[in-house]
């Protein structure tokens, strides 16, 4: 099939940014759709033309790398898929696509459809950790986990910090990537020590990284490739409200 | 001159007598030390955080955006340790057992009986830093089965352990990096390594968004960067992984080990079209569950369901009964191959075998097998648009891992005084195949429970003269790295890098993969310094060196495959045996299993570069097994 390709290109943070138009011929169904890109890229090169830069390397929707809005939704659109997983036979012959990176003013530009994720990084330097220095860990199974908290645990910990949470909210806000990680670390036994601490300094950290509040609109999950629900920021809110409370005149 | 420094006395005591025979720093003095680590896996980020802890002055390196993203966060299946939770017969010697048969011989007995020991400590350290394994009702840890090995010893976190493991040593890292004991460098690669008086003293890197080269300088250099899967072009490694770190190493004198030992995975989607750019890899914990078959028929294109059960071939229960469907990845891998070799593969091209559910769905239910490999099957699904439930999955095998990777001794120090190497950048545990869940193990036990201990003797015990940036080494090794990315970027040819690298995976998979004949690598060892030779005359990369350039990033690591690919086949060739991954077609008993010759090929081979052009000058650390007793591998 053929597509026309409408693609951000924006040469570095500082150099101003438009779409460019390109035509791809030749994609074919068994492609995924950074398959495709690879395709243009190979095409742009051999015309000598700059490729597309674009943030990619498990390419099996594991390691949080890839992600920019396909036709203005983060991922694509379709259910628990990063873009990397995205297929092409969900596409058809003569299909024209926008591809542009995620907008939020905690993430410039690097290039094209790469952006800095780094405040993720912060927001876990923040609190996003139990401290269990190497050598000092009691023998495993002296820590029962109730299976249920192991499960939500998991199932918060299975966030890859992609940024499609925020690329997808009107308010830029990072809550449910920061709620992911409160409700992991706060659902176990383990965490309960440093869970008001936590709570405490990676929601701080998320407002000083210029990310938004959650107002509800409930988007971020909608494209969150591993599917976190929002009542984990419902969870992080009362963490907030307990912590607080426990805190106050500090 | 290869001094392996394994402690005297009797195995199960070498490590704790190493420990206490290692110098130990005094705590107020390792705030005046500093240790690179380049790469922020399993072993690069428990290594940074541990030694971080410790209060060691860590510098930490990845090419990354994150170093969450760092390639161990893509292993699924799980990890070993030897806790005997199930009282199915485990134990530290089993597990020790297992890995050296298991890598046919070709591993060292100290380190791997080292690396059972720590392995239940691996899971306390885990368990404790939050990682959510999978539990019983009771609260206690749940284990299952993998390949290889006749007891449940493997702890997994549904299909994402190595994400799970990962996230742990990466909390564990930045909260060293708030503490201020480790300084994060993302999206920086190493070109070089910086040796001063012999010794490793630093590091080249390049600034992957702006392009400029940059020095830094410590005591100590780790390279954690992972495996060189990437040079077969499709692999199921991530796309940015590469061997430039150890390859640059490699070129200032750390020895390579045993490059040819290449893992083949036996559960990865086939290839479906020449676009293909990377494989996925199905955890090989569906083995569990799933049989393997193929038609009894040659050329039988009918749907799965047509064929009826006295026409199918479960070949692996009827050559394995013992093992079954689980037997070690390199038996699997060549099993599928040899039937797909008979014309009896599956699926468009040939190039395939059944993974079938249908006994398990029926025994177990749909939602239990669901509950066990949901996100597996789904992950199918989304690639091929098949439902596993319904129809059989269908499974090729696919490079995986590399056991191969820089010589290191029971120190984990490389050839190089003040390299270590750590994680699958070595060569160390896993002779010439690797056990199912024992890669987590190994990264996280070198980054947790061994550097720490063997880092701090070498600082401890060796002359170390004030050495910064201002050295001249620096100077000179970075006027290099300059020159060659330049070199680089003004070839302005024809042909794009990935071009080139599909043209190298292909010649490597063909020759060097499954199986290896002497005829296959001497093609090889011919036409590969051609492409070589082709690639700095004719590769194209637009743009300059001075931006943010993935065209560049790729060349780089694509020129280093060039030169470790003809290693590969060097090495592939020399060692006229069949071990493990190994299957050099020369070598195999009348039932086409891998035949070892323990009289000539008993050894590690370590190579030494020895200038461009494909010299090489062979070193052998022979290998003396006093506690496995060397036998056939046999699975039936």
């Amino acid at each position: 099939m053929n597509l026309t390709l409408k693609i951000w290109r924006q040469q570095s943070a500082q150099a101003p940014g438009a779409f460019a138009t390109y035509q791809v011929q030749g994609v074919t169904q068994d492609m995924s759709f950074l398959e495709m890109l690879d395709l243009l890229n190979e095409n742009l090169q051999t015309k000598g033309e700059a490729p597309v830069a674009f943030e990619h390397d498990c390419r099996e929707g594991i390691c949080g790398a890839c992600g920019f809005l396909i036709n203005g939704v983060a991922h694509g659109g379709r259910r628990g898929t990063t873009v990397c997983q995205l297929s092409m036979r969900f596409f058809k012959d003569g299909d024209s696509v926008t591809l542009e990176p995620w907008r939020a003013r905690a993430f410039p530009v690097l290039r094209d459809l790469a952006v800095d994720r780094s405040p993720f990084d912060r927001i876990i330097q923040a609190g996003g950790f139990i401290t269990a220095p190497t050598g000092g860990a009691p023998e495993a199974n002296n820590i029962l986990v109730p299976k249920e908290a192991a499960e939500t645990a998991f199932d918060a910990a299975a966030c890859i910090g992609c940024g499609a949470c925020v690329a997808a909210c009107p308010n830029a806000a990072a809550m449910l990537f920061t709620a992911a990680k409160v409700t992991h670390l706060n659902s176990l036994p383990q965490g309960q020590p440093q869970r008001d601490r936590r709570t405490l300094g990676m929601v701080k950290a998320m407002t000083d990284e210029l990310f938004g509040s959650c107002t509800n609109h409930g988007e971020c999950e909608a494209v969150c490739p591993k599917k976190i629900p929002i009542e984990f920021i419902g969870k992080m809110n009362r963490d907030l409200m307990r912590a607080t409370l426990h805190h106050r005149g500090d | 001159m290869l001094e392996s420094k394994v402690p005297s006395g009797p195995i199960e005591q070498k490590w704790e007598k190493a420990r206490f025979d290692l110098k130990l720093v005094n705590p107020a003095n390792r705030r005046k030390h500093s240790v690179i680590i380049v790469g922020s896996g399993l072993a690069g980020a428990a290594a940074a955080a541990s030694l971080a802890q410790q209060g060691y002055r860590v510098d930490c390196f990845c090419f990354q955006d994150s170093p969450r993203r760092a390639h161990s966060i893509a292993a699924q299946g799980g990890i070993n340790a030897a806790k005997n939770y199930r009282n199915d017969g485990d134990s530290i010697f089993r597990l020790f057992y297992d890995t050296v048969k298991g890598g046919d011989f070709r591993a060292r007995e100290a380190n791997v009986y080292r690396l059972a020991q720590i392995s239940v400590n691996i899971i306390d350290q885990c368990v404790a830093q939050g990682v959510p394994f999978a539990r019983e009702y009771g609260g206690l840890l749940d284990t299952r089965s993998f390949g290889g090995v006749q007891v449940s010893r493997t702890f997994y976190a549904r299909g994402q352990t190595g994400q799970q493991l990962l996230l742990g040593a990466y909390q564990a890292l930045e909260e060293q990096v708030a503490a201020g004991g480790v300084t994060m460098h993302s999206r920086a690669e190493m070109l070089d390594l910086v040796l001063v008086n012999g010794k490793a003293r630093g590091i080249i890197t390049r600034n992957l968004v702006t392009g400029a080269i940059e020095s830094y300088a410590a005591d100590v250099v780790v390279l954690a960067t992972g495996g060189y899967g990437n040079v077969f072009y499709l692999s199921t490694n991530a796309k940015g992984s590469n061997a430039t770190a150890i390859w640059r190493a490699h070129r200032r004198g750390a020895f390579f080990g045993n490059p040819c030992f290449t893992q083949i995975h036996p559960t990865c989607i086939p290839v479906s079209s020449e676009h293909q750019s990377k494989l996925t890899l199905m955890s090989e914990s569906l083995r569990n569950d799933g049989r393997v078959w193929v038609p009894k028929k040659k050329g039988d294109t009918r749907s799965p369901a047509a064929i009826a059960e006295n026409e199918r071939d479960y070949y692996l229960e009827r050559r394995y009964p013992s093992f079954g469907n689980l037997v070690p990845r390199d038996v699997a891998s060549r099993a599928a191959k040899e039937v797909c070799d008979e014309a009896r593969g599956v699926g468009p091209g040939g190039q395939g075998v059944y993974l079938d559910f249908a006994d398990a769905i029926r025994r177990l239910g749909e939602p239990q097998v669901r509950e066990k490999y949901g996100n597996l099957f789904d992950m199918y699904e989304e690639i091929t648009g098949e439902n596993a439930y319904q129809v059989p999955m269908r499974i090729y095998p696919a490079v995986h891992y590399t056991m191969g990777g820089l010589w290191v001794d029971y120190d984990l120090m490389s050839t190089i005084p003040g390299l270590f190497v750590a994680g699958e950048a070595n060569f160390s545990d896993h002779g010439a195949n690797r056990l199912g869940a024992s890669a987590l193990m190994q990264g996280l036990a070198d980054g947790y429970f061994i550097l720490p201990y063997t880092l701090p003797n070498y600082i401890a015990s060796t002359p170390l003269e004030k050495v910064d940036t201002s050295h001249p080494a620096f100077a000179a090794t970075k006027q290099e790295v300059a020159e060659r990315v330049a070199r680089m970027v003004n070839v302005r040819g024809k042909r794009t890098v990935d071009s080139f690298h599909k043209e190298l995976g292909k010649m490597i998979w063909e020759n060097c993969g499954m199986a290896r004949s002497e005829a296959g690598l001497k093609s090889n060892l011919a036409k590969i310094p051609a492409l070589r030779e082709e690639f700095w005359n004719n590769v194209n990369i637009i743009g300059t060196g001075e931006e943010f350039n993935q065209s560049l990033e790729k060349a780089g690591r694509v020129a280093d495959f060039l030169e470790l690919g003809e290693l590969m086949c060097l090495d592939a060739l020399q060692r006229r045996e069949s071990c493990g991954g190994h299957f050099r077609v020369e070598s195999q008993t009348p039932e086409g299993e891998a035949l070892r010759d323990d009289e000539h090929f008993s050894y590690v081979s370590a190579w030494e570069w020895k200038g461009e052009g494909g010299q090489w000058e062979l070193h052998t650390e022979p290998l003396a097994f006093e506690y496995v007793h060397l036998a056939q591998r046999s699975y039936k």
